[in-house]
């Protein structure tokens, strides 16, 4: 295209007045080498368009990941919740027995204690008694 | 309308989606997760999508109107802030260093332009939208579309200018 041509274009071009025809036009001039030095800073501007609308976008698109990922979280404070009633009770359970055991050992100590009190007065009184016995025999043979 | 029916409708356009919310969040990774994020919504509406003649129209006002929520919500604030998508203009004698580097420095100038010219600039010059289709995207009238266009243009065009000559002298 003729350089007054594209210089009547660029005129439009900045007022906002080209067609998309005339743009492209503008396009195809400006990045296909050759540009008037006093023009040069458009031949910057097309490249960037043109190198710009190369860019994609390259991940997949997801219809509904979010979804399950929420559900996903629901069941899991559902089971956690449960698991923490569960653990609960079962501590509870845990605790109840550990308890009763422990009062169990302690009235078992107590008793075998009190026990133990009564044999040794009971073994006292049984060697108090062996002597009377002895007195009583020999008191026998004596009166005898 | 089934899950091809749509999708033939709107894959087309996800680069454009994907290009357009770059433009407005700057992150590659921010705008990857809006254009996710604006499937989904479509799929959402798919029965209502069954009844636009333009989709793609609709697609992109949504993008629009997504990307500004992001950019408006504190979470997003920190994320536009961070440039990590082109280095630092280097100073080389090579013309064609030079010439890469102008092509970055029109990303940065249309960077620092008002979102609405930002916009408009990517759908007209980047996406070669008519002025029609433009109009109901960004819900403005055909003139306040051109002036803001020409203002962009010029302002790029002028900013270019002063760069280079700085540069020469």
């Amino acid at each position: 295209m003729e350089l007054a041509n594209i210089e009547k274009l660029v005129e439009k071009y900045l007022d906002a007045e080209t067609t998309l025809q005339e743009e492209t036009a503008l396009k195809n001039y400006f990045t296909e080498g050759s540009v008037a030095p006093h023009l040069q800073e458009y031949a910057y501007m097309f490249n960037y368009f043109v190198a710009t609308k190369d860019e994609t976008y390259t991940k997949t698109i997801q219809l509904e990941p979010k979804k399950s990922k929420r559900r996903n979280f629901k069941w899991l404070s559902v089971a956690a919740s449960v698991m923490l009633l569960f653990s609960v009770f079962i501590g509870k359970n845990q605790y109840d027995t550990y308890k009763q055991r422990k009062q169990a050992e302690e009235i078992y100590a107590q008793v075998s204690n009190g026990l133990k009190i009564l044999s040794t007065n009971l073994k006292k009184g049984e060697q108090a008694v062996a002597t009377l016995y002895k007195y009583q025999n020999k008191a026998n043979k004596v009166l005898k | 309308m089934n899950q091809s029916d749509f999708l033939k409708v709107v894959l087309p356009f996800k680069d454009k989606v994907f290009r357009l919310a770059k433009r407005l969040l700057v992150s590659t990774e921010e705008a990857e997760d809006a254009t996710q994020e604006l499937y989904f919504k479509l799929w959402r509406s798919k029965e209502k999508i069954a009844d636009y003649k333009n989709v793609e129209a609709f697609a992109m006002t949504m993008t629009k109107n997504y990307c500004y929520d992001r950019l408006k919500s504190k979470q997003a604030s920190n994320l536009t802030l961070v440039h990590s998508n082109y280095k630092e203009k280097e100073t080389s004698l090579d013309k064609k260093m030079e010439h890469r580097d102008s092509v970055n420095q029109v990303h940065q100038l249309i960077e620092k332009l008002p979102e609405q010219q930002k916009i408009i600039i990517q759908l007209r010059d980047i996406e070669q939208y008519d002025f029609e289709e433009i109009c109901k995207m960004v819900d403005m009238k055909p003139t306040a579309v051109r002036v803001a266009l020409s203002r962009a243009r010029k302002t790029i065009r002028e900013e270019l200018i002063k760069k280079h000559n700085y540069g020469v002298s």
